[in-house]
């Protein structure tokens, strides 16, 4: 070997987007994620669309339907993939390796949100297209800050997962970001709006990311209205979970 | 490019606390309490320590991986836990438990931490030497423990750094591997690299090191090159010469009380097979001889060996299972 020694590191927003890149990737082939990513929310979309499930709430069924599913895939990826995904990598040293490169714990953390994006944005591509072949017509002042509440919920669901992925066991971190996967997706005002939760849910789904998101998209992509007090809600939900992560992380 | 200095790394006093454990009640534990040591470029520098001895913890405090309690450490001039990437880049790192996610392939795993150096090593080169392109197709969670370690050498190879950590590089190597990975890291020293290892194999500090440290309880307890180390006399009275292990063979049960000079140890490991240990001399060898030919005992062996390096060791640490 004579090659001389000596590295230097590349440019910080090319660590930050191979990362981003790798993880997307490694998300997208991993069958499982694709499941919880892709199939399931295209399931409840359809569901939702012949089911009367959703009707009289100020929208065709589609209409009503496709912001709920959208907060969906927001919750899947950023907090049920992220997680399990870092949980594991964090059992198997990965995360303590990378930290050692120049990409660095701060450059993996972005990374992560990254390749959140790019699966999420992946989501919307298809939810979307199957969406507008359902029918759905999204309110045009709506999309902007619709896309924008996407993020901030990709962001708030991420940093939930990575508070989970941190501080538990992998296995535990499946369990308990599959669980509330399911149990947040049917009865955390995500997909089925508060108002046609039972009496008790109504009430507190307003305080849970997944009820501020799903409210929120709906009243953005429906309405074309900015409902100020669940976007509240999310941000809180963000850096509660941000601050809460860096603090306990554990990263072996 | 390469800094005049020849220290690569310098620690001081380190101590390393964790904790508070329930099993303790309550109380912290310390892993390494005040361990010192310097490590050069272009030489290999051992820890050597049996399991739990503070090593991993010493060098993951090096690496920036763990917060020392206290203390002072200085990598190629700079505090590791304010690490930039600019120093990362320029130290590489292979962890114990290799680090590499389970699903990835060899070869986009290397080609992805290759991207997140400027100019790092040609993959080719790389690939070729530590002989991953038999197993490139294979999944890291399906590779056997050499080829893992072999992948993460490369991986911590692959940035071209100044500084190369290895955690019990040669754990799960295969006898072929291990020449592979021996004979790279003796070549890698000979072009400056700085090599800090942790083993707890005599056998690899021995083949490898130019100096060792002996780590026991988180405390240096000798250090030295390996001929210095193997030198090192270990009996309480300092004007004695090195201890050395007579082994022979002849019919068992005979009586050597007497033969030897006092502080000799003589044992009949098995039936017909003697030791004796201690600081022999010549004039030993010479009662011995004279005493069997006196007897008419031709041995069927006889053998004089220097003391290992794990002699020196266990003398060290102890003989104690710990």
């Amino acid at each position: 070997m004579n090659a001389t020694l000596g590295g230097a590191p590349a440019p910080l927003f090319k660590r930050i987007a191979l990362q981003g890149g790798y993880e997307a990737l490694t998300m997208v082939r991993n069958g499982e994620q694709l499941i919880l990513a892709i199939v399931l929310p295209l399931l409840a979309l359809v569901g939702l669309t012949v089911t009367p499930l959703l009707d009289g709430l100020g929208g065709s069924r589609v209409d009503v339907a496709v912001p709920g599913i959208l907060a969906l895939c927001a919750m899947s990826t950023g907090f049920t993939g992220q997680g399990i995904a870092t949980g594991f990598d964090r059992r198997y040293g990965v995360l303590r390796f990378l930290s050692t490169t120049p990409l660095g714990r701060t450059g993996l953390i972005a990374g992560k949100i990254l390749a959140v994006l790019a699966v999420l944005a992946l989501q919307v591509l298809v939810i979307g297209s199957v969406a507008a072949i359902l029918g759905w017509q999204p309110n045009p002042a709506g999309l902007l800050p619709g896309l924008l509440l996407l993020v901030m919920g990709g962001a708030a669901f991420t940093a939930l997962g990575l508070l989970v992925a941190g501080t538990v066991r992998p296995e535990a971190t499946l369990a308990i970001t599959n669980l509330l996967w399911i149990l947040l997706g049917a009865l955390g005002g995500i997909v089925i709006p508060a108002e046609r939760l039972p009496g008790a849910a109504q009430h507190l789904v307003h305080f849970l990311p997944s009820g501020a998101l799903g409210e929120a998209l709906r009243d953005a992509l429906v309405h074309g209205a900015v409902n100020a007090p669940a976007v509240l809600v999310l941000l809180l939900w963000t850096a509660v979970a941000g601050v809460a992560a860096t603090r306990w992380f554990k990263w072996n | 490019m390469q800094s005049p200095q020849s220290t690569v790394l310098s620690i001081d006093g380190l101590v390393k606390d964790v904790g508070p454990l329930p099993a303790l009640d309550g109380k912290m534990l310390r892993i390494v309490g005040g361990l010192s040591l310097v490590a050069e470029r272009g030489k290999v520098t051992a820890l050597l320590g049996a399991n739990g001895a503070g090593k991993t913890t010493t060098i993951e405090c090096a690496q920036g991986l763990q917060k020392r309690t206290g203390g002072t450490i200085s990598l190629l001039g700079q505090d590791p836990d304010t690490a930039d990437a600019g120093l990362r880049s320029r130290v590489g790192v292979m962890l114990q438990d290799g680090g590499l996610p389970p699903s990835a392939r060899p070869i986009p795993l290397l080609r992805h931490i290759a991207g997140m150096y400027r100019n790092p090593w040609p993959l080719d080169e790389l690939i070729q030497r530590l002989g991953i392109d038999t197993f490139s197709r294979t999944s890291v969670r399906r590779l056997s423990g050499g080829q893992k370690q072999r992948l993460a050498l490369a991986a911590a190879l692959v940035g071209r750094p100044e500084v190369l950590f290895l955690d019990e590089p040669s754990a799960g190597l295969d006898p072929q591997s291990r020449n592979i990975v021996f004979e790279l890291i003796t070549e890698l020293r000979s072009a400056g690299m700085g090599i800090i290892l942790t083993t707890h194999l005599m056998d690899d500090a021995q083949r490898l090191a130019d100096y060792v440290y002996i780590i026991d309880a988180g405390r240096n307890v000798a250090e030295g090159t390996v001929a210095q180390l193997l030198q090192r006399n270990v009996s309480p009275d300092p004007s004695q010469p090195h201890i050395r292990t007579l082994l022979f063979e002849a019919r068992p049960g005979l009586d050597f009380t007497g033969v030897f000079a006092p502080g000799i140890d003589v044992r009949e490991s098995r039936a017909g097979s003697y030791s004796a240990t201690g600081a022999l001399s010549p004039e030993d060898l010479a009662a011995l001889t004279t005493w069997w030919a006196a007897r008419g005992i031709m041995p069927g062996s006889l053998s004089l060996e220097a003391r290992s390096l794990e002699d020196v060791f266990l003398d060290i640490s102890g003989r104690d299972i710990r």
